[in-house]
């Protein structure tokens, strides 16, 4: 049972060519363009969620760190539909991979660090130290804070490799127990049944939230560094 | 002759002649995805009241893809007294 559990996570290889492209190829198939004023309902939807979610996210940052929409908006969209379409029976998330979460979290809040350097080298330097402390607390706090610093990377990927591999992890396993339990007690596996459903329904929630998170945490890095 | 005829025209004792004629340079290959995908699209999805089915055909034929290629660790968990 415990390799079984785990075969779902390993990367899609067929023939030794790598699969796993074309999986994380495939939601940008699902994301038509349009050059037209009026275009079809799919489309239409899409462009009004598109709008709604760019114009929550994007309000805050100054015109500097506007020029990231594009950037944050794909990341939103690619990870809210890969996470969703890793909740059809049978199909390979790429966002369980933690080598793919620290590829996407890695570059994107370097990029915001390095750009509140080159630009604000003070106030960036300035974030070490929060206001107030008393003196023969600083060098503590400085250690603390860039530890704060560098671990923000890390938080992102772990927290969204770790997110969505415990959901899936969480439906293999209940759902296997309740096909184990009906032929020992119906009553028992009903309840279970139950409990897959609304854990079901709590993994579509947190499919779209770790996306929303992810991309919020790193436009808010891009706040303080623009 | 068996030239430029589309698949349904073309007499069965034909076909290995019809299949070597196609164009199977890079372009080749990827202007047939392109034809694909555009046919599908413009039928079920660029149009006036598109419905639910555009997309969930697309999702459907995404599992079933996915579950072929597990079919190797999938036929182990079936309940089955020999395997």
């Amino acid at each position: 049972m415990n390799e079984n559990l785990f075969t779902s996570f390993i990367t899609p290889v067929i023939l030794g060519l790598p699969l796993v492209t074309l999986i994380v190829l495939f939601p940008s198939l699902l994301f038509p363009t349009s050059n037209r004023l009026v275009s079809n309902r799919f489309v239409t939807l899409q462009q009004w969620m598109l709008q709604l979610v760019s114009k929550q996210m994007m309000s805050i940052h100054n015109s500097k760190g506007q020029t990231w929409a594009l950037m944050l908006m794909s990341l939103i969209l690619f990870i809210g539909s890969t996470n969703l379409l890793g909740l059809l029976p049978h199909s390979f998330t790429p966002t369980t991979q933690l080598s793919m979460n620290l590829g996407m979290a890695i570059p994107l809040w370097a990029g915001a660090v390095i750009t509140g350097f080159r630009n604000k080298t003070k106030a960036s330097l300035a974030h070490f130290l929060p206001q107030g402390t008393p003196t023969p607390l600083i060098p503590m706090l400085v250690i603390i804070e860039t530890i704060s610093l560098f671990i923000q990377p890390m938080a992102l990927a772990v927290r969204l490799t770790a997110n969505i591999t415990a959901g899936h992890l969480l439906i293999h396993l209940i759902g296997g127990a309740t096909l184990a339990l009906m032929s020992i007690s119906t009553t028992t596996a009903l309840i279970t049944f139950t409990i897959l459903i609304l854990l079901t329904i709590l993994e579509f929630a947190v499919a779209m939230i770790q996306a929303y998170v992810f991309t919020l945490l790193v436009s808010l890095y891009l706040h303080d560094n623009t | 002759a068996a030239s430029e005829k589309k698949l349904l025209e073309v007499k069965l004792g034909e076909l290995p002649s019809w299949i070597l004629m196609r164009d199977f340079t890079p372009s080749g290959i990827a202007g047939a995805f392109q034809r694909g995908y555009y046919r599908y699209y413009n039928k079920y999805v660029n149009v006036k009241k598109g419905s639910i089915a555009g997309l969930s055909m697309v999702l459907a034929a995404y599992v079933f893809l996915n579950y072929c290629r597990s079919y190797k660790e999938l036929k182990h968990e079936r309940l089955r007294k020999y395997h």
